[in-house]
């Protein structure tokens, strides 16, 4: 079921064509670890990971066999006494950083992550500056022509039509 | 022959459509009443001759004509009937004659409704709106005809999807184009203005109740899409930031800006450009969500490449429109004149915080989604951008927004006085507070962050009604005054009130959930129990029946009361069988706002089975809290100062607003 990882959206969206999908199920009962300690982290972990034959999907929410040799693959290392760190530097190793849901902050990650703190900053300096300068700017007071037009529309305005 | 009917009117509808795109235009410009006059009727006329096009391929699909390729790709004699119709929009062809359905639906609307527009803008936005048809008309008969015929004719059809035989087929695309689609709407009303070149506080007025139709629209296409996720996909969760999600998500956050921002320019005259450029945004994001789904580079870049010209068609609809508007934009937008001064503590200062949070929020979501694709262009490596990061840039970013909802509200235009506001919050903040300290002493197993955020929904909550309190003026007015004041009040300020009151309720949903969901994976034998917070549940067997075009095999479940069973629950596994397909059907127990999950994983031969059991507290008020959202959008259309078509304002206040600016 969910090889298809996205949403109904995305399978009404998506073009049509869709791949095959056989259901099993995400985390079954005989991989999860006896020490919970050790199988919490390892859910933690697989949250993070991508299930690389799949669409968007974690290796936690998976059903794909890929997804299960992967979480079978962290729960090995954990037993084994690995930090988690260890056990994403031998993923990203062996599949590249695309098994990261979390992009790492690096030089091709500089832009993703400052995208909305750059943003922020600069449209909060724009209003800044613009408020400012409006504020500096008052308008200037009616002439009196101007004033004589208004009272007149305003007079016009109070009868009634 | 009704096929060739529905054939033939499609492409009149894509000739009268051409018209549509030139003539009022022309008349505009050389200032011809009778050639500005043609769209009011040209326009109706479309959408008459889409909708007997659109009929023509529903009945193919009711009658099951497998000699019409989509209705054969796409559909099966034995589905059940309410499937048959809306299998009419589950696939390309037929969810883009949905698509351009309903975009003649909103011309017509504005053909009809906009008696009271000055006729030159009139007649530039129905010929803006001809732009768009004509486009996605000729993307359909170029590239994505529903209408081809098969020779000879095949027996039985291939099937629908059968993820998408749910009712959730019939409501979720509906909805979601009338929101996707609506904002084309404020974006020829945007488009016009710049040809015409002038924006006035009456342009929003009679914008502003199109972006509002439209964004009820897509709030309650995107919560349906998400509630249908949750139960259908079997895995329970209800957002995956997955981005053809995101897709329609950039084009809410910027709606619900332009949605503010609107009110602002109508009010207070001012925000005017930004007005402009948010509701040429938000089209163009739609645009790009159609890309972006519809060509398949989500998907794959090879799906791309195997079918470029549905994808090469569509980018280049998504270049001419959204860089021909934004030229237009930059070549204009001197020539527009920015209207009223404001304090930055003011309403208006309150709208604008809200609109940089949430177009920095749009801009993040957007970039998320683009970067690993874009990356990939240019360097060659892959990355995944997942839930990960925009919960850890999206959430941040809305925590400041939801603190200062309350305030909005309280501060009074022009220049707002922020120690009143937080004065009159008092209570609110008293109320919160105490909430916080009631979960935090109560509800011990969740993270410590849990009771902040239940914290944040309850002052989204309260102090959304703190408006309608201080207007009632109760404790000091007698009770019955306070009644009939707020009976008073205007609907937009009650719909503000609900909406914002839905907004809080769906925060403390998603809090409730991410928070204190619980989890049991286990494989159970007949007569043997699980528990989970609280209840018990007792595996009585498999049971195999057969659906229409399906076969099931069910777990029967016992959701017991002490020794009573309360409720019987059958998560199912189903084969479809012309696709032999199968899929998983969990089943669902709501109590109070809380629901209980199951899901049927493998099931052994000795009748066991695996079961996957959530607790999901709360998690119904994420839906309700939407529904909240669309009614108070709803009630705020209904006020009569809002209304489609609202008069013009009259010469007389006109003229004075220009003699004072």
């Amino acid at each position: 079921m969910r090889r298809i990882s996205a949403t109904l959206l995305t399978l009404f969206l998506a073009l049509v064509i869709i791949s095959p999908f056989q259901p099993a199920y995400a985390v079954n009962p005989d991989e999860i670890l006896s020490d919970p300690v050790l199988e919490q982290r390892a859910r933690d972990l697989s949250v993070g990971l991508r299930c690389l034959v799949c669409q968007n999907q974690s290796i936690d929410d998976s059903d794909a066999d890929l997804a299960r040799d992967l979480r079978l693959l962290v729960r090995e290392r954990l037993t084994r006494g690995d930090t988690d760190e260890e056990i994403l530097e031998y993923l990203v190793a062996r599949f590249g950083e695309f098994v990261l849901l979390n992009p790492r902050f690096s030089i091709q990650t500089y832009i993703l992550w400052a995208t909305p703190f750059v943003l922020i900053l600069i449209g909060a300096i724009v209003l800044l500056v613009s408020s400012r300068r409006r504020s500096k700017h008052k308008p200037e007071p009616l002439s009196e022509n101007e004033k004589a037009a208004l009272a007149k529309i305003l007079e016009d305005q109070e009868k009634p039509a | 022959m009704i096929v060739e009917i529905g054939h033939y009117t499609l492409i009149l509808a894509l000739a009268l459509t051409l018209v549509q795109a030139v003539v009022p235009i022309w008349g505009a410009i050389a200032n011809d009443d009778r050639m500005m006059a043609t769209a009011s009727y040209t326009s109706p006329a479309v959408f008459l001759l889409l909708l007997f096009s659109f009929a023509a391929l529903a009945t193919a699909y009711v009658t099951s004509d497998f000699s019409v390729q989509n209705v054969w790709q796409n559909s099966h004699s034995k589905m059940p009937l309410i499937f048959k119709i809306s299998g009419t929009w589950g696939n390309h062809e037929g969810s883009m004659m949905l698509w351009v359905l309903i975009l003649g639906l909103f011309a017509a609307l504005v053909a009809v409704f906009g008696k009271n527009l000055p006729p030159s803008l009139k007649a530039n936005v129905l010929g803006v709106q001809g732009w768009i048809l004509a486009a996605f008309l000729l993307f359909i008969v170029f590239t994505s005809n529903p209408f081809i015929r098969l020779d000879p004719v095949p027996f039985e059809g291939r099937d629908l999807n059968p993820i998408l035989q749910d009712i959730g087929l019939a409501i979720h695309p509906p909805l979601l184009y009338l929101g996707y689609v609506g904002y084309s709407i404020t974006f020829a009303f945007a488009v016009a203005a710049l040809i015409d070149g002038r924006i006035d506080a009456a342009w929003a007025r009679w914008v502003r109740p199109w972006a509002l139709l439209a964004w009820i629209f897509l709030t309650a296409g995107i919560s349906v899409g998400s509630y249908w996720a949750y139960y259908e996909l079997g895995w329970g969760g209800w957002w995956f930031w997955d981005p053809v999600e995101n897709s329609s998500f950039m084009p809410w956050l910027a709606g619900t800006a332009l949605l503010h921002s609107a009110l602002v320019m109508e009010k207070r005259s001012a925000l005017k450009i930004w007005t402009v450029l948010l509701a040429i945004l938000t089209f163009s994001l739609s645009l790009l969500g159609t890309f972006l789904v519809r060509s398949g580079v989500l998907t794959s870049v090879h799906v791309f490449a195997s079918d470029p010209e549905r994808g090469l068609y569509i980018l280049f609809i998504l270049v001419l429109f959204i860089g021909g508007s934004f030229a237009l934009f930059a070549k204009r937008v001197g020539t527009l004149q920015t209207g009223g001064i404001f304090a930055p503590i003011s309403r208006e200062g309150a709208l604008v915080f809200n609109n940089l949070i949430l177009s920095t929020a749009t801009a993040t979501v957007l970039v998320g989604t683009l970067y690993p694709l874009v990356l990939e262009a240019i360097t060659g490596n892959k990355i995944s951008v997942g839930a990960p990061f925009f919960n850890l840039t999206f959430i941040p970013l809305m925590i400041p927004l939801f603190i200062a909802v309350p305030f909005g509200p309280l501060l009074a235009w022009k220049r707002g006085d922020v120690y009143a506001a937080a004065q009159r919050l008092f209570a609110v903040f008293g109320i919160t507070l105490l909430i916080m300290v009631v979960a935090y002493v109560f509800l011990s197993e969740g993270p410590v962050m849990a009771p902040l955020g239940i914290g944040l929904a309850a002052w989204l909550m309260f102090g959304s009604l703190a408006e309608l309190q201080l207007r009632s003026g109760f404790p000091k007015n007698s009770f019955k005054v306070a009644i009939r004041r707020l009976k008073g009040l205007p609907r937009t300020v009650w719909g503000t009130a609900i909406a914002h009151f839905g907004l809080g309720l769906t925060v403390l949903g998603v809090v409730g959930v991410t928070a204190y969901e619980s989890e049991n994976i286990t494989i159970l034998k007949p007569g043997e129990t699980a528990n989970i917070a609280g209840y018990t549940l007792r595996m009585e067997g498999m049971v195999s029946r057969n659906g229409p075009n399906f076969q099931e095999n069910a777990a029967q479940i016992s959701v017991m009361d002490g020794t009573r069973v309360a409720d019987t629950l059958e998560p199912s596994k189903r084969i479809y069988t012309a696709r032999n397909m199968p899929t998983s059907e969990a089943a669902i127990k709501t109590i109070w706002f809380s629901q209980l999950y199951v899901a049927l994983g493998e099931v052994k031969e000795d009748g066991s089975a695996v079961l996957r059991i959530w607790w999901k507290p709360l998690i119904t008020l994420i839906w309700i809290g939407s529904i909240f959202m669309v009614l108070g959008g709803a009630y705020s259309l209904s006020d009569r100062r809002l209304r489609v078509g609202a008069p013009k304002p009259s010469a007389k206040r006109a003229r004075a607003a220009n003699a004072t600016n």
